[in-house]
C-alpha cells in the first residue's frame, strides 16, 4: 500500500511536470529579461504584457478547440481584423449602436467561422486550404471595405473595453481573457461538448461509430473560433481607437505557438485550456522582452517561427515516445 | 503434362514470423507453359509463398529451383530481372502517367545522352499491347482506365521484362464477366506463347475453366498438387477446408425467442444487393463469405454509419428509420467494429472516457459530467469483464488487444444494447483472450440479446452460431441451421 501511495504521488508528479512543462521557459524568459531589460520587471509592464496577451489568448481559445477537434485554422487573424472593420464601420459609418455593432460583429465571426466549418464538413475539403483561404478572402476584404484606411472617430463610450480598468487596477482585457478561459476550462472538462471535442479529434470514425454528430462538432469549433476572433476585435477596436484593416495580422500564428507551447497536441484529442493561457503568457512575454530591448520586429518574426517549429518538435517527440511505449 | 519441363521447383519452403509458422516445408513444382491454379482459405500461406518467389520476404529454410538454377531472389527487382513477375490483386501502377510510362517505369529507354527515347518506348509499349490482341493507345493515362485493362497493362508491364511465369493474385476478384473473358483470351495466348501463369483465385469455376493444374495449400502446408482433370469441386473444396475441428468454441444453450431484427430489401448502390435477414433474442447468428462480400457493409448500412440506398428495419417486428448512428443507438443496437484501434476507440483517451462516450447523459449530473459517476461507471465495467488495467485512467492504447475489445464491448453494454452486431470480434488476438470473446457472446445470447457475429474464421463460427447466413457478391446466397454446420457447405455458398 505504502509503495502503491509513493508511486501515485510520484506518477502525479511526472504528470504535472509533462501538463506544465511550458513553466519551465516562462520563468527563464522571466529571469532573461529581468536582467536584459531594465524595464522589464515593473507593473505597468506587467499589465502592458497582459493586455497585449489577452487578445491572442482569447483568439488561442478559438483555436485550442479547433486543434482539439484535429484541425488547425488558419484564417483566425484575418478574421479578427474583418470584424474589427465591421464593428468600427457599423458604428461610425452606418450608424448603429455600439451595442448592436458588436452583436453584428459577432454575427459576421459566426457565418465566417460557419463558412469553414461547413467547406470541411459538407464539402470534405481540407480544412488547412480552406482557411488559408478564407484568411485571404476575410484580409482582402478588410482593404476593401476601407479603401485600406483606418476607420478613426470611434465612439468614445467603448473605450473601456479596450483601455479601461477593473476596479482601478485590472485592465478589462484580462478579465475578459480570464472570464472566456473558466468558461473554455469548464466546457471542455465537464459538457458533453467538450468531451466530443476531445473524442472527434482522438479519433473520428470511432467518434462517429459512437454516435457522435462528428459534423456538428466539427463546424461548432470552427464557429467558436469566428466567436472568439469578432471578440478579440471588439477588443482591439477599443484599444487602438480606430479600425485598422490590418489589424490581427499574426494572430492565427501566434495562437498556434500558444496552444502548442501549452501542450495542445497538433494531431489532435489532447490538450488543456489552462496550458494555452499559459502558453500564451509566454508568447507576450517572449514579444514584450525583445521589444524592450529593441529587438527590430522583423527579426521577432523570425524568432517566433523558431519557436514554433521548436515547439512543434517537442511535440513530435512526445507522441514518438508514447508510440514507443505502446 | 509431364512432357513438360519444370520450369519452378519449391522445395521445402518454411516461413516462420513471430509465433506463426506461416509456410511449413512446402514443395511442388510448377511446369512450363501451364496454368496452374494455387488454392487455399484466406491464411493458407498462398501470399507468404508468393512474397518469398518475388524477394518480398526471405525463407526461414527451403530454397526454389527457377529454370533448373538455384536462384538468389532477394528483392522484387531480382525476380523481375530473372522473369518472374506477379500482377497484384491491388494493382500497383502510377495513375497519371501514361500507358507506356508505367510499363517502363523506372528503366526508360534511353538514347543519345541519357535521354528518354519517347518514340522507341512508345512503340515497344504499343508493340507489347498488340500482342495480346488489345486495342490500347499506349499514350494514354493509366487513371483513365478501367481496373481490367490496368490488369492489362500490368501484364504487359511483365512482359517487357521477358517475364516466363507471370504470377496473378486474384485477378479476377474486380472483374466484371466480358472483362473476365478477356483476360481468359489473354492467359490462352500466353499460354500458347509457353509462358506460364501461377493463377490464385477463390472462384472454382476459373479454376476448372482455365488451369491445368491446381495445388492446395491449407495452414501454411502443401495439400497436394494435381492435374485438374482429376479432381471434382466437392473434392477440392474438401481438400481447401479439411481440419478437424477442436473444442476450443464454448457454447451455452441459450432459449432462443422472437426476432429481434429483421433486414428486408437492403440495398447499397453498388455494394449491397437485395440483402435479407433476420435475427431473434438469444440467438448468435453468423455471417460468412470471402472478405469483399458485403459483410461489414451489410453491418454498417443497418448501423447508418454508411448510408443505405433502400431497404426496410424492423425492431421486434416494428418498422423503424434508422438515419443516423444516434437512431441506431436509440433503437439499441450495437456495432463492434472490424478495426478496433482505426473504429472502436479513441486510442488517446482513457478507459474511462471510452467506457462512457456512447452514452455521456447516463454519467451526468444536472447536464455536467459527473467525474464521481463516470469513474464509477469505468470501474464496474473494468470488474464485469474482467478488463485487465491498473486503472480506469489509463490510455486504452497501452492495453492489449483483447483488453482494448473488451473496452470497445463495455462502451454497448452501457447503453444495454439489445442487438449486437461483431464485425470479426476476434481478429488479432491471442488463443485465450478470443474464447473470453466467445464466452461473453453465449451469455449475452442467454440474456435474450441477439448476437450478429461477422467472422472469416469458418471453425469460430461453425462452433459458436445458432444460424449462419453466407454472403457472396454483396447479397445473401444462403442459410444453414446448426445441425447441418459444414465448412464444405459455407464455403460452397461463399464461392460461385
Amino acid at each position: 500500500m505504502q509503495a502503491t501511495k509513493h508511486s501515485d504521488v510520484r506518477s502525479r508528479l511526472l504528470r504535472f511536470l509533462e501538463d506544465y512543462i511550458i513553466l519551465v521557459p516562462i520563468l527563464l524568459l522571466m529571469i532573461i529579461w529581468t536582467f536584459v531589460a531594465p524595464n522589464f520587471l515593473t507593473y505597468g509592464n506587467f499589465m502592458n504584457v497582459f493586455r497585449q496577451v489577452s487578445m491572442v489568448a482569447i483568439v488561442a481559445a478559438g483555436q485550442f478547440y479547433i486543434i482539439c477537434a484535429g484541425y488547425l485554422d488558419l484564417s483566425l487573424g484575418a478574421l479578427v481584423g474583418l470584424c474589427g472593420i465591421i464593428f468600427a464601420k457599423s458604428m461610425v459609418d452606418w450608424g448603429m449602436a455600439p451595442l448592436v455593432a458588436a452583436l453584428f460583429t459577432f454575427l459576421i465571426g459566426l457565418v465566417c467561422g460557419a463558412t469553414n466549418g461547413s467547406l470541411v464538413t459538407f464539402c470534405r475539403l481540407p480544412g488547412f486550404v480552406v482557411t488559408l483561404g478564407m484568411q485571404y478572402i476575410a484580409r482582402g476584404l478588410c482593404y476593401v471595405i476601407t479603401n485600406s484606411y483606418p476607420v478613426s472617430r470611434i465612439p468614445a463610450s467603448i473605450a473601456w473595453i479596450g483601455r479601461g480598468y477593473f476596479l482601478d487596477a485590472i485592465p478589462w482585457p484580462v478579465v475578459i481573457m480570464v472570464a472566456v478561459f473558466i468558461v473554455v476550462a469548464f466546457v471542455s472538462k465537464k459538457t458533453k461538448f467538450g468531451r466530443f471535442v476531445y473524442a472527434t479529434g482522438g479519433n473520428q470514425e470511432a467518434s462517429h461509430l459512437s454516435g457522435i454528430n462528428v459534423k456538428l462538432i466539427v463546424n461548432s469549433v470552427f464557429i467558436l473560433g469566428g466567436l472568439f476572433s469578432a471578440l478579440t476585435a471588439i477588443i482591439l477596436v477599443s484599444r487602438l481607437n480606430s479600425g485598422q484593416p490590418n489589424g490581427g495580422t499574426g494572430f492565427e500564428f501566434q495562437a498556434v505557438i500558444a496552444c502548442v507551447m501549452g501542450g495542445v497536441s497538433l494531431s489532435g484529442g489532447k490538450g488543456k485550456a489552462i496550458g494555452v493561457i499559459l502558453g500564451a503568457i509566454f508568447v507576450g512575454l517572449l514579444t514584450n522582452g525583445m521589444t524592450l530591448i529593441n529587438v527590430d520586429s522583423y527579426l521577432q518574426q523570425v524568432i517566433q517561427g523558431v519557436v514554433l517549429i521548436m515547439a512543434i518538435g517537442v511535440d513530435v517527440y512526445k507522441q514518438s515516445r508514447q508510440a514507443a511505449s505502446r | 503434362m509431364d512432357g513438360h519441363e519444370v520450369i519452378l521447383d519449391i522445395r521445402g519452403l518454411t516461413k516462420e514470423f513471430p509465433g506463426v509458422r506461416a509456410l511449413s516445408d512446402v514443395s511442388f513444382q510448377v511446369r512450363r507453359g501451364t496454368v496452374h491454379a494455387l488454392v487455399g482459405e484466406n491464411g493458407a500461406g498462398k501470399s507468404t509463398l508468393i512474397k518469398i518467389l518475388t524477394g518480398v520476404y526471405s525463407a526461414t529454410s527451403g530454397d526454389f529451383l527457377f529454370k533448373g538454377e538455384a536462384v538468389k531472389v532477394e528483392k522484387p527487382l531480382d525476380a523481375q530481372k530473372l522473369g518472374l513477375s506477379v500482377v497484384h490483386q491491388e494493382l500497383k501502377l502510377v495513375e497519371t502517367l501514361s500507358i507506356a510510362e508505367n510499363i517502363f517505369l523506372g528503366r526508360p529507354q534511353t538514347g543519345a545522352c541519357k535521354l528518354v527515347n519517347w518514340r522507341a518506348m512508345r512503340a515497344e509499349a504499343q508493340k507489347l499491347v498488340d500482342d495480346l490482341h488489345i486495342r490500347l493507345d499506349v499514350t494514354q493515362e493509366v487513371s483513365r482506365l478501367s481496373v481490367a485493362q490496368k490488369q492489362i497493362v500490368e501484364i504487359c508491364k511483365a512482359l517487357s521484362f521477358n517475364s516466363e511465369l507471370i504470377i496473378m493474385d486474384e485477378p479476377s476478384a474486380t472483374l466484371t464477366e466480358n472483362e473476365l473473358e478477356c483476360l481468359f483470351d489473354i492467359i490462352e495466348r500466353l499460354r500458347r506463347r509457353g509462358i506460364t501463369v501461377i493463377y490464385i483465385s477463390h472462384r472454382m469455376e476459373e479454376i476448372f475453366r482455365i488451369a491445368d493444374v491446381v495445388t492446395v495449400l491449407r495452414d501454411g502446408e502443401h495439400i497436394r498438387t494435381m492435374p485438374v482433370a482429376e479432381v471434382t469441386r466437392q473434392q477440392l473444396i474438401a481438400l481447401m477446408v479439411g481440419r478437424e475441428l477442436g473444442n476450443e468454441y464454448p457454447k451455452y444453450e441459450a432459449e432462443i425467442t422472437d426476432v429481434a431484427l429483421e433486414v428486408r430489401g437492403l440495398n447499397r448502390e453498388g455494394v449491397l444487393h437485395d440483402v435479407n435477414f433476420n435475427v431473434r433474442h438469444g440467438e448468435i447468428l453468423g455471417l460468412a463469405g470471402l472478405v469483399g462480400a458485403g459483410r461489414t457493409e451489410t453491418a454498417r448500412a443497418i448501423f447508418a454509419a454508411d448510408k443505405a440506398t433502400s431497404g426496410e428495419i424492423f425492431i421486434n417486428g416494428k418498422k423503424v428509420q434508422i438515419r443516423t448512428v444516434r437512431d441506431a443507438i436509440r433503437h439499441h443496437i450495437a456495432l463492434i467494429p472490424e478495426d478496433r484501434k482505426q473504429q472502436g476507440l479513441v486510442l488517446g483517451m482513457s478507459v474511462k472516457h471510452n467506457v462512457s462516450i456512447v452514452d455521456l447523459g447516463n454519467v451526468c449530473k444536472n447536464g455536467l459530467i459527473s467525474e464521481k459517476k463516470e469513474r464509477d461507471l469505468a470501474r464496474s465495467m473494468i470488474e464485469k469483464l474482467d478488463i485487465s488495467t491498473p486503472t480506469e485512467e489509463k490510455e486504452v492504447r497501452l492495453l492489449s488487444g483483447g483488453n482494448q475489445q473488451k473496452v470497445v464491448l463495455s462502451k454497448w453494454l452501457v447503453v444495454d444494447s439489445d442487438i449486437m452486431i461483431f464485425d470479426e470480434p476476434t481478429r488479432g488476438i491471442d488463443v485465450g483472450a478470443k474464447s473470453e470473446i466467445y464466452k461473453l457472446m453465449c451469455g449475452l445470447a442467454q440474456q435474450g440479446k441477439a448476437v450478429v457475429m461477422i467472422s472469416s474464421d469458418l471453425p469460430e463460427l461453425i462452433g459458436v452460431c445458432d444460424r449462419i447466413y453466407v454472403m457472396r457478391e454483396g447479397t445473401i446466397s444462403g442459410c444453414i441451421d446448426r445441425e447441418d454446420f459444414t465448412q464444405e457447405a459455407i464455403l460452397d455458398m461463399a464461392i460461385s
